[in-house]
């Protein structure tokens, strides 16, 4: 059921490209007072199938070669256009999407269609099959350009700067004890980071880390802030909440402890290792505490640097 | 191997991502603990767990992991599903325990 909800780009493109965007101009078409033998060079020499044939500017009819075989197998000399034409002709519209056209190749099985002027009546041009494919094919093709176009520009913002130092800076209010929303915070950064063309693995590092001390401090805090800043080669996350603060700094770095309380765990969190997978995670770490005011936990990431876990690295911050 | 592979082994239902059946499984992961699975996954992971709070699905968006699959037969909440569709993160869900599910992966050479 989830799938017949996903539109895809070309159903997309169907609904919003019109006929007379893909559409043949220039076509060729018939007078009904013209002589059988030009019709016949005439289809000869442009190989076409079905010729328009016009009375006044007015869409008359379509002839077709298997129509000229027929006339002339039936033994008359001289069939007048009018007589050997399809009268019933379907036409499709200029103004009218793609989807409509689509939808009558189905409906009718012909291979090609008039296009007729909703307004004037007058004939337009030609549609066939692949005129459709090749309009979609274009349209396609310029759509990935300027997607191509986008995702570098966002890239390249950094090198786009030329100013010596400067400074993105996203700032995200969290609300204690809210497990509904929590991680979306991280989630944004993750989103900002990688349209910002930085590496992935750094973005994935980022997250977690983001992520661990998003949720620090919906555990312990009644409110805290997170705020993301992006220079030219690193960023800095801050944390800062308004909780009871750490007792302990050095004990809670230890892997395993934690204060967490039972309600905390059930929802798979207060393992103890949070502030230690921060450290693994980010290039340089910061924690500063006062019991009855609060914490802030700094973390950095450098952009241009390999990064090793577990191994002291106070360099970005 | 493939997603559609873990299904069959772990005679799975699909709640969400019939799109994913072709996603590639490099390495399989179990834990009650969100806080293990952020420290210790990686990229290419299938996460098996009994936690089924819509947290399991945010901390899979954030490792990378490619498919979740609740043990024990653990219906999730809608939350959980919800939040899935929109991560757009495929969710199995099979009656066999943790244990079973993680041998019989691992019998059939999906890695730690």
């Amino acid at each position: 059921m989830e799938k017949d909800k996903k539109v895809t780009k070309i159903q997309e493109f169907i609904y919003e490209l019109k006929v007379n965007q893909v559409m043949a101009k220039n076509i060729v078409v018939v007078d009904k007072d013209m002589s059988l033998k030009d019709i016949r060079t005439l289809l000869r020499d442009q190989r076409i199938s079905g010729l328009p044939v016009i009375d006044d500017g007015k869409l008359i009819g379509l002839v077709s070669l298997e129509d000229f075989i027929q006339c002339l197998a039936s033994g008359k000399k001289n069939c007048t256009v009018p007589e050997m034409m399809t009268k019933k002709v379907v036409t499709v519209f200029s103004d009218s999407p793609l989807v409509e056209a689509l939808k009558k190749f189905d409906r009718f099985g012909y291979g090609r269609f008039p296009v007729i002027n909703r307004e004037t009546n007058e004939v337009v041009g030609m549609i066939t099959k692949g005129d459709i494919v090749r309009g979609l094919l274009k349209k396609l093709e310029i759509d990935y350009l300027e997607e191509e176009i986008h995702t570098y520009r966002a890239s390249h913002i950094f090198e786009d700067m030329t100013a010596q130092d400067f400074m993105l800076r996203f700032h995200y209010s969290i609300k204690g004890k809210d497990f509904k929303h929590a991680g979306e915070c991280a989630s944004d950064i993750k989103k900002t980071l990688k349209r910002l063309g930085v590496q992935p693995q750094i973005v994935r590092r980022v997250a977690i880390a983001t992520y661990e001390a998003e949720m620090n401090i919906i555990i312990y805090a009644d409110k805290g802030e997170i705020i993301a800043e992006v220079e030219r080669d690193r960023l800095i996350i801050t944390a800062k909440d308004e909780g009871p603060g750490i007792e302990d700094i050095e004990k809670a770095m230890q892997p395993g402890f934690s204060t967490a309380s039972h309600w905390v765990r059930e929802f798979g969190f207060g393992a103890g290792m949070g502030l230690p997978n921060i450290k693994n995670c980010s290039d340089g770490m910061n924690v500063k505490s006062v019991v009855g005011e609060g914490t802030v936990v700094e973390f950095c990431f450098k952009f241009n640097s390999k990064h090793i876990e577990g191994k002291d690295k106070d360099e970005c911050i | 191997m493939k997603l559609s592979e873990v299904i069959k082994i772990l005679n799975a239902d699909v709640l969400y991502g019939e799109d994913h059946l072709n996603d590639e499984i490099e390495i399989g992961c179990a834990s009650d603990l969100l806080s293990d699975v952020l420290a210790f996954a990686k990229t290419g992971n299938l996460l098996l767990t009994g936690l089924v709070n819509p947290q399991v699905i945010r901390t899979a968006e954030m490792v990378d992991i490619v498919a979740v699959c609740f043990v024990r037969g653990k219906m999730p909440p809608e939350a959980t599903l919800k939040m899935a569709k929109e991560k757009d993160i495929p969710i199995l869900y099979t009656q066999y325990t943790m244990y079973k599910s993680c041998g019989l992966l691992y019998e059939k050479g999906l890695p730690a």
